[in-house]
């Protein structure tokens, strides 16, 4: 009872470790990434000792301290405990959401069989989406708290963004329920381990020759669905080309510009943990979350017929592996298409959330719908 | 005094609290912001009844929603004015809240407690067996609640629309 | 691992409506009032909830889930109509609502 409670313990620590640690390493690469694409240096000023590690010391020592030791100024005429607890509920969701995302097979410890999720529970990827919903109380009530004209504009058109993309979100995953059969997030990775010659059926025999060897991962099996559920995510966490609830260059900060110190700190974590927390639900449901291509539990079987056995704590490296890295793979991306893609103006963003991704998410739910029938 | 028990009260009694915050606080962003607390407490009530589905949809629908409707609202009418309670109000509004308080926990106090039925299984609440009463005992009345629910966004587009 | 009892529920949703029964008699004003009957309808909830786990039966959530379904009907439209009275009232005390009192 009291292992089983450390184990778990450990596992929530290394969680919330690793994605608090990856928040901030992102802030380095957003700083150095977009000085390299506008060809300029970036942060180099503060070093130790003539050490300025590329930029590292300022993004990850100094400019944490700035945050922290910077006076913490609420607005006289706004709302004090309001505005404390906004930030708070901005991050909540960020980190908790990570909870159910698995990040490897089952770690076989003794004769214990380790679970690598923090929580597996029967609900699965819905307990993603509830925490989502509570993200959107951190930006109304921190515009509100403010009590400053643009805050409440900034804060009012990112909540209604957010609860529009949300749908759009909820709905492009219906297409990955239907086809892997489960809400459970490790059941949807451990079914993007079969090759996807088992879901083809017997009858498109050149198909099944043609693609058949490819694992099933779920952007082979539902690409629209990746697409929508990618651009869907970007707009939830707000980050350009969405963010016009903070255009920097539009109003001012939108709901951030009354937050100053240690609060806009967690708004600024919260914002790259969920950029953290996206990247690990496209992995997860797109892109075999632990999923080594070919790898099965004993080893790799390669589809043309040979097996390389492997040692359990190889296999299990590489899988823990091969989720960060694809984690980190679509952070990099998130991060360049910030750089890369003008912003949306906000009636594009909402004719985009709900004239373009909802009707595309039904028809993508029916049309799945249709071949699973078909299939079968 | 067992966990279960004492997980239970410490719920039950953040649960009242932020029902009186609700109920007694005259800042209506307040209350609006402890109803979201409350239902996030009643959730998590929801889960320890082996209600998982139900509790998610909750913090989903729920919390996540409908009060983020409300707080647009409360932030689009901005209602500054502090209101007057009435002589009469509170006082007479609370005795008979009281009585009715005491007259439901005295009848439910005297139902028995039947023993545990459940096996407890896993399934029990899980999102297959909500969905299989859902569309198989219960299908009419999910037909008719999503026509409802047509009729609600029809009629409150209609009725919030400003007169040209 | 011992069991709540059900009458802790019970007792539980029976405080919690009749708060909700105090906002909507006592507060002047027309949110809070929509407010509290949300929270009559949550303790009516956790009563379902309660009563199906102790009995065995789905039936318990799933009228909830349709509880929950007509509640957000229902916020949605009395959020509608309390948007319209104010546009015409400029007020949100149910107290000035008085034209159809005889």
């Amino acid at each position: 009872m009291i292992v089983d409670f450390t184990i778990i313990a450990i596992k929530a620590f290394l969680v919330v470790f690793m994605v608090l640690n990856l928040a901030g390493i992102l802030g380095w690469v957003e700083r150095k990434g977009s000085a390299l694409i506008q060809d300029r240096i970036g942060a180099n000023r503060a070093s130790i000792f003539g050490f300025a590690g590329m930029g590292l010391v300022n993004t990850l020592i100094a400019d944490p301290l700035k945050f922290l030791t910077k006076e913490d100024f609420i607005p006289p005429a706004g709302d004090k405990f309001l505005h404390t607890l906004a930030p708070c509920m901005a991050l909540f969701p960020a980190l908790v959401t990570f909870a159910v995302i698995p990040f490897g097979d089952v770690l076989q410890w003794g004769d214990r069989l380790i679970n690598l999720q923090v929580a597996n529970i029967n609900i699965g990827i819905l307990y993603v989406f509830a925490m989502a919903s509570l993200g959107v109380y951190g930006i109304v009530i921190g515009a509100w708290a403010s009590n400053n004209k643009f805050s409440l504009l900034g804060g009012v058109r990112g909540s209604a963004q957010m609860i529009s993309y949300e749908v759009a979100m909820g709905l492009s995953v219906v297409g990955i329920l239907m086809v892997y059969g489960t809400l459970e997030l490790q059941e949807i990775a451990r079914g993007q381990g079969m090759l996807l010659r088992e879901f083809l059926p017997e009858s498109w025999g050149g198909a099944r020759a043609a693609i058949g060897w490819l694992p099933a991962w779920g952007v082979f099996l539902q690409p629209v669905a990746f697409l929508l559920f990618f651009t869907a995510a970007v707009a939830e966490t707000k980050r350009v080309p969405f963010d016009l609830p903070e255009g920097e260059s539009e109003i001012v900060a939108g709901y951030h510009v009354e937050y100053s110190g240690g609060k806009f700190l967690m708004f600024f974590a919260g914002e790259f943990a969920e950029i953290v927390t996206a990247a690990g639900l496209v992995t997860t449901l797109f892109f075999g979350g632990w999923q080594v291509p070919y790898l099965l539990s004993d080893g790799f079987h390669f589809p043309w017929g040979s097996v390389l056995l492997m040692p359990h704590w190889l296999i299990v490296l590489m899988q823990v592996g091969a989720f960060t890295l694809k984690v980190l793979f679509f952070c990099w991306l998130q991060i360049l298409l910030r750089w890369s893609v003008p912003r949306f103006r906000y009636d594009q963003v909402m004719r985009l959330g709900w004239k373009m991704l909802l009707p595309l998410a039904l028809l993508n739910v029916l049309i799945t719908a249709l071949i699973i029938i078909a299939v079968e | 005094m067992t966990l279960p028990i004492l997980f239970f009260y410490f719920i039950a009694a953040l649960l009242v609290l932020a029902s009186l915050v609700v109920v007694f606080k005259r800042n209506v962003v307040h209350n609006a912001i402890a109803l979201v607390a409350a239902l996030f407490l009643i959730a998590i009530l929801f889960f320890t009844l082996h209600a998982p589905m139900v509790g998610v949809l909750q913090v989903l629908v729920y919390a996540g929603a409908i009060m983020v409707l409300f707080l647009f609202v409360i932030m689009f009418l901005n209602p500054t004015a502090l209101e007057r309670p009435r002589a009469l109000g509170w006082g007479f509004g609370t005795v008979l809240a009281s009585l009715l308080a005491g007259l439901l926990m005295a009848v439910m106090n005297h139902s028995e407690t039947p023993a545990d039925p459940l096996v407890a299984t896993e399934i029990f609440g899980s999102p297959e067996t909500l969905a299989k009463s859902l569309f198989t005992e219960f299908v009419l009345p999910f037909e008719i609640a999503s026509v409802l629910l047509l009729v609600a966004i029809v009629g409150a587009v209609v009725l919030a629309k400003r007169e040209h | 691992m011992a069991l709540v009892p059900l009458n802790y529920y019970l007792i539980l949703s029976a405080v919690i409506f009749s708060i909700g029964v105090i906002g909507v008699l006592v507060r002047r004003n027309l949110i809070v009032v929509l407010m509290s009957i949300e929270l009559m309808l949550n303790a009516v909830n956790l009563t379902f909830i309660a009563f199906s786990r102790y009995l065995g039966a789905m039936a318990g959530q799933v009228t909830v889930f349709f509880v929950m379904a007509v509640a957000a009907a229902e916020a949605v439209i009395g959020l509608a109509i309390i948007i319209s009275v104010f546009r015409h009232r400029q007020s949100l005390d149910p107290q000035e609502m008085q034209l159809l009192k005889w």
